[in-house]
C-alpha cells in the first residue's frame, strides 16, 4: 500500500463510515474493509479506476468532485478522506468546507509547496518545478491549486477548521527529525487530520 | 438467418410457459386466478439453485433475451450482447431466467387471453398490473425452480424498477441488484409523454375501446404514432444530428407532405413494424405501470426509507445522454441508497444513443458490466451441494 496510506489507515476507526474523495483504484477502501470493516464509499472520475474499484468489491460512486456534493447529507460520514486531490480542485477551500459538512472528520493529504527542491528550483532555475514528484510542466498539469503547508494551515485559521493531528513526510512517507524541525521547507507530504 | 451461430452465442433456444394455478391479488384489487409466465432460459442451474440471474425486461420487451429461435431467425434476443457464453452475464457461469411479464403480449397471460368469465379476450378489461405485482410473480416463478435467493437481478429502464422493488419487497431473495438506466420513479414530462401515446392509441378509430380482436382488427395507427413518439425519447439529440442530420431520402426537398427527411421515414419504418408487431392493449398497461412506479410513496415519499431494510449489494448504471431516465435520475437512486448506508456502486457511461444505450454494447459499459457480474460470481456460495 502507498506510504501515506498506511498512516491514515491508523486514523480511521473501526466499523465507521467513510467516504474517501479522489479513491483511485480502491486501495485504501478495501483495506479498510477488510482490516478495519468499514462501509465505504470513494467517489471517482477516472474510468479505470471505477472498473478496478468495482473488480475489488470497493463501492464507487463516480463523479466528478468539482460539480460538488450535494446529494450527500449533512454529517454522515465519520471520515472523508482526499488524498493528493485537494490540489487538482477547481475550489480547494470549497471543497474541505464540503468535507467538513458531510464528514465528522476529514483527512486531507497534499504536496507541498514550499518544499526546499520547489523553492530551489523556482528560484534558481526561474521555472515552475518539475520533478520525478510532481511530473508535471504548467500548461499540462492537473494541479493547479498548490500551496504550502503554510497556507493551508492560515486556511484553516481563517475558516476556524481545527487541526486534530498533522503528519509530515518526504517522498518516501518516511518521518525524519529534521522534518519535524522544520516540515514546510523539508516535508513533501503533509497528512492533515481536521474538523470543524 | 445469421450465417452461422456465433461462437459466444447461447445458440438455439425454446420458450416454456408455466402455469400457476395459485390466486394472484393484486394492487388494483382484482386477482388472477391462475396464469401462464412464457419464460427462457440460458445456462445450467447449479445443485444449490444460487447462481441463478432473472432479467426483468422494460416497456416492449420481453422473455427472449438472448440466442435464436431458429437458424432462419434474423436477429437474436434483445439483450445478446450482455448474455451468452463469456459475455457480461456468462451463461458458463450463471443461469439466466428470461419472462415475459403479465400483462405482456408474447405469450404470458395478457389483455390477449381469454377472460375465464367471459370465454372472450379480455382486452381493456385486463387488470392494471403494476412493479410490485410482477415481483410478486417472479417471486412464484423463482420458487417454481426452486431459487431460494438470486445470485442477482439485472434489468434496463423498467426492468431496472423491477430489480429495485425487489430489492424492496423481498430483501433476503436476491445477493445483488443492478438497475440500469431507471428512475426512482417517473418525473410529470415521463408521465405526459406516456399519456400522448395512449391518446394516440385509444383514440384511433380501429381501438374499439380495447375489444379490437374481436372486430378482427388492430388501432395500428394508434400503435405507430405511441411507438414514434416513444422512439423520439429514447434516441438523444445528438444521436438522431449524427444518425440522420437533414438528410434528405430524395436528395431534394418536394415541398408536400410525403416522407422527405431520412429521420421520418425512420421512424414511419420503426412505428409501422412495431404496430403489427405489439399488442396496443399491453402498451397501455406497460406504460401505466411505469407511471405508478413509485417505491417511496409507500415510506413517507422518502427513498432512503423505502430502501432502509434491502439487503443486496447494487450497481447502478446511467448513460449520459438519456434524457428519459437521465443520469440525475440514477444519481438519485445511488444517493438513496449511500443515505440508506447500502452497498453501491455507480456510473455514468458516455453514449449518444439516449435511452436506448442500455441496449446497445460500448466498451465501457461491457467492461463494468463484467467487473460487477465477475463480483455477482464470486459471491456464490461455495458450500453446499455443490461442493460434494
Amino acid at each position: 500500500m502507498r506510504a501515506d496510506l498506511d498512516i491514515i489507515q491508523e486514523w480511521v476507526k473501526t466499523k465507521s463510515k467513510v467516504l474517501d474523495l479522489g479513491c483511485g483504484n480502491g486501495e485504501l477502501l478495501c483495506y479498510l474493509q477488510q482490516e478495519k470493516n468499514i462501509t465505504g464509499y470513494g467517489v471517482e472520475f477516472g474510468h479505470d479506476n471505477i472498473t478496478a474499484c468495482i473488480e475489488k468489491g470497493v463501492n464507487v460512486i463516480e463523479k466528478n468532485i468539482d460539480e460538488g456534493l450535494a446529494g450527500i447529507e449533512d454529517n454522515s460520514f465519520d471520515t472523508v478522506i482526499m488524498t493528493q486531490a485537494l490540489q487538482v480542485m477547481h475550489r480547494p477551500d470549497q471543497i474541505v468546507d464540503e468535507m467538513l459538512r458531510i464528514g465528522k472528520e476529514c483527512i486531507v493529504t497534499f504536496p507541498n509547496f514550499g518544499h526546499w527542491r520547489a523553492r530551489g528550483y523556482l528560484a534558481l532555475r526561474g521555472k515552475m518545478p518539475v520533478s520525478k514528484f510532481l511530473p508535471y510542466t504548467w500548461y499540462n498539469t492537473p494541479n493547479i491549486h498548490f500551496c504550502t503547508f503554510k497556507d493551508f494551515e492560515n486556511l484553516c485559521l481563517e475558516r476556524n477548521i481545527h487541526i486534530l493531528e498533522r503528519t509530515v513526510v518526504d517522498n518516501q512517507h518516511k518521518h525524519h527529525w529534521s522534518i519535524r524541525l522544520w516540515p514546510n521547507m523539508l516535508g513533501e507530504v503533509a497528512i492533515y487530520r481536521i474538523t470543524r | 438467418m445469421p450465417q452461422s451461430i456465433p461462437q459466444d452465442s447461447v445458440g438455439i433456444v425454446t420458450p416454456q410457459t408455466i402455469h400457476f394455478d395459485q390466486p394472484l391479488a393484486l394492487a388494483c384489487g382484482q386477482t388472477l386466478e391462475n396464469y401462464d409466465l412464457v419464460i427462457e432460459t440460458y445456462g445450467e442451474l447449479n445443485p444449490d439453485a444460487s447462481n441463478a440471474i432473472l432479467v426483468c425486461h422494460a416497456l416492449s420487451g420481453n422473455h427472449h433475451l438472448a440466442g435464436y429461435h431458429s437458424a432462419e431467425d434474423k436477429k437474436p434476443g434483445w439483450w445478446d450482447s450482455a448474455i451468452g457464453p463469456g459475455k457480461p452475464i456468462d451463461t458458463n457461469k450463471f443461469f439466466v431466467i428470461g419472462l415475459n411479464n403479465l400483462g405482456g403480449c408474447h405469450g404470458s397471460t395478457g389483455p390477449q387471453s381469454l377472460n375465464p368469465e367471459t370465454g372472450k379476450p379480455y382486452g381493456p378489461d385486463f387488470p392494471l398490473m403494476t412493479v410490485p405485482d410482477w415481483v410478486e410473480s417472479q417471486a412464484r416463478l423463482a420458487d417454481h425452480f426452486g431459487i431460494q435467493q438470486w445470485a442477482a437481478i439485472v434489468g434496463g429502464s423498467l426492468g431496472g424498477m423491477q430489480a429495485l422493488q425487489w430489492s424492496i419487497n423481498y430483501p433476503e431473495r436476491l445477493r445483488h441488484c443492478m438497475v440500469i438506466a431507471a428512475a426512482p420513479k417517473l418525473s410529470a414530462q415521463n408521465i405526459a409523454f406516456n399519456e400522448v401515446a395512449r391518446q394516440a392509441i385509444s383514440r384511433d378509430p380501429d381501438f374499439n375501446n380495447g375489444h379490437y380482436y374481436e372486430e378482427n382488427q388492430i388501432p395500428k395507427t394508434g400503435l405507430m404514432l405511441a411507438r414514434m413518439l416513444g422512439h423520439i425519447t429514447y434516441l438523444s439529440d445528438d444521436g438522431m444530428r449524427e444518425k440522420f442530420g437533414r438528410e434528405l431520402r430524395e436528395g431534394k426537398i418536394s415541398y408536400d407532405f410525403n416522407p422527405q427527411f431520412e429521420v421520418e421515414s425512420y421512424l414511419r419504418y420503426q412505428g409501422e413494424r412495431f404496430s403489427t408487431a405489439f399488442d396496443a392493449n399491453t402498451y397501455l398497461l406497460m406504460t401505466k405501470a411505469l407511471d405508478y412506479f413509485d417505491p417511496a410513496a409507500d415510506y413517507n415519499h422518502s427513498l432512503p426509507s423505502a430502501l432502509e431494510g434491502a439487503l443486496c449489494k447494487f450497481m447502478v448504471i446511467s448513460f449520459t445522454t438519456d434524457w428519459r431516465f437521465s443520469p440525475e435520475r440514477s444519481r438519485e437512486i445511488a444517493d438513496a441508497l449511500v443515505e440508506a448506508e447500502k452497498q453501491v456502486s455507480y456510473a455514468e457511461i458516455d453514449s449518444d444513443h439516449g435511452h436506448d444505450a442500455f441496449l446497445i454494447p460500448n466498451p465501457r459499459y461491457m467492461d463494468i458490466f463484467a467487473a460487477y457480474m465477475q463480483r455477482v460470481g464470486a459471491d456464490i456460495p461455495t458450500t453446499g451441494k455443490e461442493a460434494n
